[in-house]
Order: structure tokens, then sequence, then C-alpha cells
């Protein structure tokens, strides 16, 4: 019997290297949003359709604007990873790499958008 | 000359040889639900940009995510949401090594069915 855990053994291994870690982040990162997406849905729905007054106000709040801002950030890492699985499983070549640069890059600039945008309402 | 037949193999059977079954069904959705999303997010994030702003650019926000079309977006994305909440939990459950077998495992993905459309229900309700 070795002293080691079952992930701790798979790590860095595979032709990439590093798909355990990618599997990992996935589950962490995924149990992770269970919380925060009901969360965020209660929060964003009753915001949504009220006023600008009001939308302001709910997200000058500590605890909805942390909810939103931890949303959008584990959300789009979530979606950055997860979209790169499928994309590696469809497509090869030149179309793959020009498919995952264009992920990377709207993952990232949604991730900054959403929390440039909730910081500026909550500070 | 190792190299002489790589990329040209036989492909193993995919998913056009297998006659549709709950397992495979569900398991597919996951994924498109996934990605769709990506739709949502960018319309949120949108949302808030425009608050960020001021009241003239939420204006215009608001009355598209709160338009018809915005409400159908919205609505579909919140059963896309649950649904890959609740398929995902799914594939946690089975990568415990639990679940997996296919009595169990086909009663889940019609959980998962069953419980995306309730999910969905009860935010409309709630929300």
């Amino acid at each position: 019997m070795r002293y080691i855990t079952a992930r701790k053994r798979a790590l860095g291994l595979g032709s990439a290297k590093t798909g355990t870690e990618h599997h990992w982040f996935m589950i962490v990162s995924g149990i992770a949003l269970v919380g925060l997406v009901l969360a965020f849905v209660l929060i964003f729905g009753r915001a949504l359709g009220s006023s600008h007054e009001e939308v302001v106000a709910t997200f000058s709040r500590p605890f909805p604007a942390i909810v939103a801002l931890l949303t959008i950030w584990v959300g789009m890492a979530h979606f950055r990873k997860g979209a790169q699985t499928a994309i590696e499983d469809y497509s090869r070549g030149i179309t793959q790499k020009a498919l995952l640069i264009l992920t990377i890059c709207v993952s990232y600039s949604v991730m900054a958008a959403g929390l440039y945008a909730v910081l500026r309402i909550a500070i | 000359m190792a190299d002489f037949n790589r990329g040209n193999r036989p492909l193993s059977p995919h998913l056009q040889v297998y006659r549709p079954q709950i397992t495979s069904v569900t398991s597919i959705f996951t994924r498109i639900t996934g990605n769709a999303l990506i739709v949502a997010a960018i319309l949120i994030v949108w949302w808030f940009l425009a608050a960020a702003k001021g009241p003239e650019a939420f204006a215009r926000a608001d009355w598209v995510l709160t338009s018809w079309i915005g409400d159908l977006v919205m609505t579909l994305s919140v059963w896309a949401l649950w649904y890959h909440t609740l398929a995902g939990i799914r594939h946690v459950i089975w990568d415990a090594g639990r679940g997996l077998e296919l009595k169990t495992a086909e009663r889940l993905g019609l959980a998962v069915i069953g419980g995306s459309a309730l999910l969905t229900l009860l935010t409309i309700i709630v929300v």
C-alpha cells in the first residue's frame, strides 16, 4: 500500500500532463457554483426589472456584490475550461487553436468586464 | 517511418452509430447547455456594465433584457443553468464511483430532466 492519494498519483500524467488538474478544477469550481448560482439567481432575478437606483442600491450592499463578483469570476473560469474540453473533442489543427484562443479571450474579457462593473457599482 | 499512417487511422464508432439513450442524450445536453450559457453571461455582464455607467445606458440594457426576446433568452437560460447544475452534480456522483449501475444511471438522467423543469418553474414563480 502506498501512502499517497489517488489524485496525487494521477497528477502530471497523460499526454497533456494537466488532465487531472483540469478535471479537479472543474469539480471544485462546479460545486462552488452550485451555491453561488443559487444565490445569484435570487439576487439578480429580483434586481432585474427594477429601477437603476434600486439596482445600484442592491449591489452596493456587501453580500449581493460579493455573490455577483464570485459568480462572474468562478463562472467564467469554469466556462473557459469547460469550453476548452468541448473544442479539443470536436476540432483539430488550426481550427482548434483559433477556437481555443477565441474562447480564452472571450472568457477573460467577460470576466474582467463583469468584475469591473460590479466593483464600480459596489464601491 | 513510425509516423507513416498518423492521423489517417480508422476511427472507433462514435455518437452516430448508437441509438439515443437517456444516459447519452442527457450527457450531451450538459455540454450544450454549458456552452449556451455564454449568451446569458454576456447579456448579464452588459447589464451590469450599463448599470455602472449610468441611468441612460442602464435603461437601454434593461429594455433589451426585459423585452419579450430578453425574457425568452433569460427563461431558457434559467432552464439551461438548472439542467447544467443538476447534470454536473450527477457527474460528481459518478466520479465518486456511485450511481453507475444502468438502472440508477437512467433514473438519475430522468431526475435531471424533471428536476430542471421543476426548478425552472420555481424560479419563474419566486423571482
